[in-house]
């Protein structure tokens, strides 16, 4: 049942509308609404119990295990939420006068900090409020240094087959066109085809290190020398930073821009979707470009960089300081971790998804690349069980959801027939990895004794198998009364 | 403290299974010389207690003043049952869902929050949201570039009444795309889009024309007779608004003949707080027919395998994660946390409580201008009718008052001096629902003061 379908028209929320003032007859009437806007009239206890019901049937890592790859689904700690919705922040205008903020904007410049010394870039802006918008800041900053220097010839970005959709999205949004490299069977870039593309219109490659393939790219020194050489610049995708927090930084491997996924490796919410923070760092060489707002110290006193601090900056990238909330939160739980903190996220991450590798392959489970250590996250290729008993990764995701699992990533990276690719992160429990994996040997046993279990999952949620196809084809984005 | 489970017997039991020796053989393929060793410029790990009184001293670094300030971000009141149901951890800790059958609340959720945007701006289709009502901007652009196929001149008019940091974040975003944002002036006397200045600027071919109502400036722009000439010249129209404002005002789709063809803006007005400038959310919203060339993402009413009603994410053709290098934009999330709040709040306040809010905000807004204006010094810029804000012209530096105001904890406005250095000494005013008459007179009283004073101190 709909909000709108509890709705009577006289039922209102007047304890919590301002009391009523003097009309808006002053203005003319032509500029007025005629009709009300139709939105839900219900009571306070009507809404309240309307989407309390409905979070109830979400899964999330409160209520669940999500091994999903390449997400990071970490556990959300509390203490980062209540502390950044103290009022003192909450109310706190994005315009007010730096003098009014100091508290605030240490935390922001402290977080820039922390950024910059994990992962040994020069400078970080906070500004992108999504990864795809820090990917967006580091390439419009590729584009502008090359510019900046009369280099007109670099249109070609290059992006591992591998890599996440958003790396070509991105490269096409600022003005690029995209070559992909291909990648060989254990993982790495395949090195030779690297070396035969780039050249004099190369601007950059796009890198996620470790891989999507959930393996680190050993060839990664040779790669920078390589586009480097050739006078390109390297992007790193950060979406994998868990894997190597406090143990490699990307400004060590030679990555001239980064961006990092603060939803991801540093714990703030996935909130249904978002909101994100996509944080940005730089080598020496691209700071004069960073996206604004960036925070400065003058010696006590903090303050907003803004175009006359930065001249030749690609810009503002929201109307003003990014998600900042979001940023309070990472900045609490990366003060929670400290540096001892830190290593011991990528060292339990990775022991995690190695347990889970080798149990999954003790228990006959097919690996992607079975030679490799993994990195925080390993792929599981279900193309022997599709071939012989016709179950596809597809159906272990959905009967995975009835055992009570979210389901892993499927079908990517796209290179890899029937996959699952796993993540466990480092906050998950022993049990926990068990528990999964015993659920995925009960499907496969299921898929030769009863395969409709499979097949036909899920059973035990609200819903069954949704038709995704009418969805499409007979679009309904709106009530528009009736049911 | 990292949040880690593990017991140090699970430890070795585990390292054993995986058939090592020791946490560090797992990291083996990573050359050697290139580890980082103990990451000494980050400090040490604290409690969560430790880290609660460091919050707290923090925030109460902020000193609380009266705000007045609005250009873009508004103080509202939110219901206490916004917030509590938002942070439930079903909402805060759930993925995107992208597993429908594992996250019907959330996707029911943003389709009553899709029903709602439409019903508000009176448009067919909303989107699940953008990042805030600047970037939804810049991505409306693009969308109308693409959308527009009689237009061949990549060219968009930008009118200066547009909010600056929208039009900045604009340029930003669509700078590699080969496309023209043509600045449009005002008039001075009004404050609003010269119509006849638009009209010398269409010459030659033009994708699609911007107007922000109300204005930056608050004031009110002739909506129908721009629409209307943009629709004669097959330009599309993009319309940027205060989603609060639409609960009186003609809503987008009403303007001209035929109404807009794209609808976006900021959300924050609806159950977002100030929160140093977010997590908001942007909103976008359009026509049927251009359903298919809108970025982000998009929940639709579908059924199951027994015919019985279900949410999924739908149009995902047009999105990275499927087309990659052909996608509508390098998009990939909403802001899903902020529109669960948005979704409660509009549902708690209800058609005649938005309607309640809007008419407040006005009526507080006109007695602060009222007052302010009565201050000797102190005059409105412009003639005719505005929504909450108002532009006030003062006879010293607006600097130099709103730091003497911020000393008296009062957040006066927003100094006009950097982006409208034409407009002289002049402040952007806003008074929400939230601002009392005590607080508007105690308002007026400082001005007065601040304006008589000989040399106004810094």
């Amino acid at each position: 049942m709909l909000i709108f379908e509890h709705s009577k028209a006289g039922r209102n929320g007047a304890p919590q509308s301002p009391k009523e003032k003097a009309g808006i007859d002053d203005l003319p009437a032509h500029m007025l609404r005629k009709i009300h806007a139709a939105l839900p009239e219900v009571s306070e206890m009507q809404a309240v119990r309307h989407y309390t019901r409905l979070s109830q049937k979400n899964f999330s890592i409160d209520t669940h295990f999500y091994p999903l790859g390449s997400c990071t689904m970490k556990y959300n700690p509390r203490a980062c939420n209540t502390l950044a919705m103290l009022p003192g922040f909450l109310s706190r205008h994005p315009m007010a006068p730096a003098q009014q903020s100091q508290g605030f904007l240490a935390c922001m410049h402290e977080l820039q900090e922390m950024l910059c010394a994990a992962t040994g870039m020069a400078a970080f802006s906070l500004a992108p409020m999504a990864g795809a918008q820090g990917e967006f800041s580091g390439v419009a900053m590729i584009a502008a240094y090359h510019k900046s220097r009369g280099d007109d010839a670099r249109k070609e970005i290059l992006v591992p087959n591998a890599a996440h959709g958003t790396n070509p999205a991105t490269a096409i949004m600022c003005g690029f066109s995209v070559r992909e490299i291909p990648t060989m069977g254990n993982g790495d870039v395949d090195f030779e085809a690297l070396k035969e593309t780039v050249g004099p219109q190369t601007a950059g490659l796009m890198l996620t290190n470790p891989s999507t393939l959930g393996v680190f790219e050993r060839q990664i020194e040779a790669i920078a020398k390589v586009v480097h050489e050739a006078g390109g610049l390297l992007y790193y995708d950060g979406a994998n930073l868990n894997a190597i927090l406090g143990k490699i930084r990307p400004g060590d491997m030679g990555f001239d821009v980064i961006h990092s996924n603060l939803h991801k490796t540093f714990s703030t919410p996935h909130g249904g979707g978002g909101p994100g923070a996509g944080a940005v760092g730089v080598a020496e060489r691209l700071k004069p470009f960073l996206p604004l707002p960036v925070v400065a110290r003058d010696g006590d006193a903090y303050r907003w960089l803004t175009e006359q601090d930065l001249p030749q900056s690609i810009g503002r990238l929201s109307a003003f300081m990014g998600n900042a909330g979001v940023l309070l939160r990472a900045y609490i739980y990366m003060r929670m971790l400290g540096r001892e903190g830190m290593v011991r996220v990528a060292e339990f991450a990775t022991l995690n998804a190695n347990y889970m590798m080798a149990e999954a392959k003790r228990r006959g489970f097919e690996l992607a690349i079975p030679d490799r250590r993994a990195s925080h996250e390993f792929i599981i290729t279900l193309k022997s069980e599709s071939r012989e008993l016709h179950v596809s990764a597809m159906d272990f995701a959905k009967r995975l959801l009835d055992l009570g699992y979210h389901a892993p990533t499927t079908y990517f990276p796209l290179l890899v027939p029937e996959c699952l690719l796993i993540e466990p992160t480092e906050t998950e429990a022993r049990e926990a990895l068990d528990g999964f994996l015993d659920a995925m040997q009960q499907i496969r046993e299921e898929a030769r004794t009863n395969p409709e279990l499979g097949t036909g999952a899920p059973h035990t949620l609200p819903v069954k198998r949704l038709d995704e196809v009418r969805a499409a084809r007979q679009l309904d984005l709106a009530w528009k009364g009736g049911t | 403290m990292p949040f880690i489970p593990h017991t140090e017997q699970e430890v070795a039991e585990m390292l054993q299974v995986i058939g090592v020796n020791d946490l560090n053989t797992l990291f083996e393929e990573i050359p050697a010389h290139l580890l980082s060793g103990e990451l000494t410029a980050v400090p040490e790990g604290m409690t969560e207690m430790e880290v609660s009184q460091l919050m707290h001293a923090r925030a109460a670094q902020h000193p609380h003043s009266v705000c007045f300030l609005g250009a873009g971000a508004y103080e509202h009141h939110i219901p206490a049952a916004v917030w509590e149901i938002t942070t439930r951890g079903e909402y805060y800790s759930a993925y995107t869902p992208y597993q429908a059958e594992a996250s019907q609340g959330t996707l029911q959720l943003t389709y009553e929050f899709q029903s709602m945007m439409t019903a508000l701006t009176g448009m067919d289709v909303s989107n699940a949201s953008m990042y805030d009502g600047a970037s939804a901007l810049a991505e409306a652009v693009l969308m109308a570039v693409r959308a527009n196929r009689k237009s061949k001149s990549r060219k968009v008019l930008l009118p200066t009444t547009v909010h600056p940091a929208y039009r900045k974040t604009t340029q930003t975003i669509v700078h590699g795309q080969n496309i023209e944002l043509c600045e449009v002036g005002y008039d001075p006397a009004t404050g609003i889009t010269d119509l006849e200045t638009i009209k010398q600027l269409a010459d030659g071919d033009i994708t699609a024309v911007v107007i922000q109502q109300p204005n930056f400036f608050g004031n009110l722009e002739a909506v129908n007779e721009i629409t209307d000439w943009a629709h004669e010249h097959d330009m599309l129209v993009i319309a940027v608004v205060n989603p609060l404002s639409l609960a009186v005002l003609q809503s987008p789709a009403e303007w001209g003949t035929a109404g807009a063809d794209i609808v976006c803006g900021d959300g924050q007005p609806l159950g977002a707080p100030l929160s140093a400038g977010g997590p908001y959310y942007g909103f976008m919203c359009c026509t049927q027919p251009l359903v298919r060339q809108m970025p982000g993402r998009i929940v639709g009413r579908t059924v199951d395998l027994d015919g019985k009603p279900g949410f999924v994410l739908t149009l995902q053709a047009r999105e990275q994660h499927i087309r990659r290098s052909k996608a509508t934009s390098n998009i990939c999330t909403n802001q899903g946390l902020v529109v669960t709040a948005t979704t409660i709040h509009m549902s708690i306040l209800g058609t005649s409580g938005l309607e309640r809010v809007a008419r407040a905000c006005h009526a507080n807004t006109r007695t602060l201008v009222e007052q302010l204006a009565d201050v000797e010094g102190v005059s409105r810029a412009f003639a005719g009718p505005c929504f909450h804000e108002a532009v006030l012209q003062l006879n010293k530096p607006a600097g130099e008052v709103l730091a003497a105001l911020a000393q008296l904890n009062i957040l006066g406005g927003y100094d006009l001096a950097e982006s409208y250095p034409e407009l002289g000494h002049a402040i952007l005013v806003c008074a929400t629902e939230m601002r009392t008459d005590a607080e508007i007179a105690a308002y007026a009283g400082a001005l007065a003061a601040v304006m008589n004073e000989e040399e106004v101190s810094t």
